[in-house]
């Protein structure tokens, strides 16, 4: 049967397509107008006739902006961040997550607990600043990736995927005379590659967005991530400006057209830490899907 | 001995055993922590040795409530935190709406586009959010600002992001822009679950688009609703710093600050540790009782627990 579209339809669909093109568009333009404003002639920008269109294209913005002191090191301690600390959650919450779907795991029911609670209870920012002091862990790189190994949230869909993997592989395994390391390694593992890309994606995003950890461990710039650059830059206008005289005074600059200014420091280094995240977000987007889905099983 | 050799042989106790480096991990960094408490019962003062600070029991907590100068902090932070969550509560059903509206258009390709594109603003981190609110709204350099200027109904521009007006506001539509998306897909998940022949025999009864929504959508996504606003009971504390600290200035810093940030302030800024401590305590202590009356209404209503 065909649906006869009434008057009060077609009223509805181009309200309803209206809004929602709107708000899409609200979500795009930012970044497009951030866009346009790092590649386009400086002087321009300045003048603020950079508004829709890019004019007199140029990628100095992007070359310069890696001169400005500290910035290629956060660059590489955002990198590195995101690759190890990806990794070893990955190691840890999913073996962790496979040893507690067995059943025979020593006190399985409070272990479980015992990890679960601490997602919905924590002692606070003054004690947990206190306790990664008392560890040693302000101005060094471990307090990146090493808390970061047992993830709750990822353990809990790591765990309820295990289980929906058939018993009976795991008990021909056994026969063959596997014992635990050897059945996550050539059997899990490999049957659970979905789940694992997915929190993979999750942790890689929640890695490379962190900020708030920075802020309060983190006082020597050999540590500052990339997010924390942006955040200085967008707040201190001395700090920029400093560097930006070193910057130019590095480089032997031809052109005022490509000088970058502290608005195209700003806007420049915020490219900077979007581009991964839109570039691999088309491709990506089905896990992060899968990912909500799977807690919502759960939840 | 013997107790020990036997629990050695059991294969459970071996896997318990592999994981435990990972178990004192999480116990180092989530329960080690709570030895900080203590700092609240002391006047600590940063750079000594906690013990030789003096000892003042339940002084930090008395503080909060009698001190006239915390009463009056703790009270304009607590109508910051209970008004920015309650608007966050009021408009959670924004992405029910959100998710509705995307279900109507019919052209799969338009749909899925809306989708990928409003999704994205989740995954990009608060600082960015801050610069990109820059980017939009500041005096100089706003794509707003610029607009207005360039067609001439302003002249220097509206200086968006000092003002402390509508800061609620503000934060709150940052909030949507940077989570309606996201927070849609669970919806758009259950709306694949309602039966279509619900459809089909409304149609043949003559119902028409909106009374479909209203009758057979609608009810369809609201225990999803529930779950998520029984949980936001729990969260009702907890804010998170990030967004506020981020976009915290000398402007709107009185109707910004959340609790979290205002624990942030005390003690990291003003180095009162032990104060900020003791707020933090508390502030943890009512967020487990109301997470547990949370999942206590479910039990009562839904007959599940939420966590």
């Amino acid at each position: 049967m065909k649906y006869k579209l009434t008057t009060s339809d077609y009223i509805f669909n181009s309200i309803n397509y209206i809004m929602l093109t709107l708000f899409t568009l609200t979500c795009v333009i930012p970044f497009y107008y951030l866009f346009i404003n790092t590649i386009s002639d400086n002087t321009l920008v300045t003048k603020g006739l950079i508004v829709w269109l890019p004019k007199g294209i140029h990628f100095e913005n992007y070359i310069q902006i890696l001169k400005i002191d500290g910035l290629f090191n956060s660059v590489v301690v955002s990198v590195g961040r995101t690759v190890l600390g990806t990794a070893l959650t990955l190691i840890g919450t999913t073996f962790l997550g496979y040893a507690f779907s067995k059943s025979e795991f020593w006190k399985r029911k409070f272990w479980y607990r015992f990890v679960l609670i601490t997602m919905y209870f924590n002692a606070g920012i003054i004690p947990w600043y206190i306790n990664m002091k008392n560890l040693g862990l302000l101005n060094n790189f471990l307090a990146y990736i090493i808390p970061a190994i047992v993830a709750p949230f990822s353990l809990i869909l790591f765990k309820t995927y295990v289980e929906s993997i058939p018993p009976s592989l795991e008990e021909s395994a056994e026969m063959d005379g596997a014992g635990y390391i050897t059945k996550y390694v050539r059997l899990i593992m490999p049957l659970s590659k979905p789940i694992v890309a997915t929190l993979a994606v999750f942790s890689a995003v929640g890695q490379w967005n962190s900020f708030t950890d920075t802020l309060f461990l983190m006082t020597d710039p050999k540590y500052y991530s990339l997010q924390y650059m942006l955040y200085q830059y967008l707040n201190e206008s001395n700090a920029l400006a400093d560097s930006l005289r070193q910057a130019a005074a590095s480089g032997s600059q031809v052109s005022l057209a490509t000088v970058l200014t502290p608005t195209g420091v700003k806007m420049t280094i915020s490219m900077v830490v979007v581009i991964p995240i839109l570039c691999v977000y088309p491709f990506l987007q089905k896990y992060f899907v899968n990912g909500i889905m799977l807690g919502a099983v759960k939840g | 001995m013997v107790g020990a050799k036997k629990l050695l042989n059991q294969q459970g106790f071996r896997l318990f055993l592999m994981v435990l480096p990972l178990l004192i991990l999480v116990f180092v960094f989530s329960y080690l922590p709570l030895y900080g408490w203590i700092y609240s019962f002391f006047d600590y003062k940063a750079g000594r040795d906690l013990f030789s600070t003096e000892f003042v029991g339940f002084r930090n907590f008395q503080m909060m409530f009698t001190d006239h100068y915390a009463v009056t902090n703790i009270l304009r932070v607590m109508k910051n935190t209970l008004g920015m969550s309650f608007l966050g509560i009021v408009t959670s059903v924004f992405p029910l709406i959100f998710a509705i509206l995307l279900s109507e258009i019919k052209i799969l390709r338009f749909r899925k586009t809306i989708q990928t594109l409003v999704t994205i603003p989740n995954f990009i981190s608060w600082v960015l959010v801050y610069s990109i609110a820059f980017a939009m709204f500041s005096t100089s350099d706003g794509l707003i600002n610029r607009i207005l200027i360039n067609s001439g109904s302003s002249e220097e521009g509206i200086n968006f992001l000092a003002s402390s007006n509508h800061v609620w506001l503000s934060m709150l539509g940052y909030g949507i822009w940077k989570g309606l998306g996201w927070s849609a897909i669970i919806y758009i998940a259950a709306l694949t679950n309602i039966d279509s022949e619900q459809y089909e025999a409304a149609k043949i009864d003559g119902a028409g688009r909106l009374q479909m929504i209203w009758h057979i959508t609608v009810p369809g996504l609201l225990p999803t609703f529930f779950v998520l606003l029984l949980l936001s009971i729990g969260n009702l504390l907890n804010n998170g710093m990030e967004q506020y600290f981020v976009f915290q200035n000398a402007m709107n810093k009185d109707d910004i600050e959340v609790l979290d940030l205002y624990v942030y302030n005390q003690g990291m800024v003003g180095y009162d540790y032990s104060f900020a401590t003791a707020v933090g305590m508390l502030k943890s202590v009512v967020s487990v009782i109301l997470l547990f009356f949370a999942n206590f209404l479910s039990k009562i209503t839904r007959g599940e627990s939420v966590i």
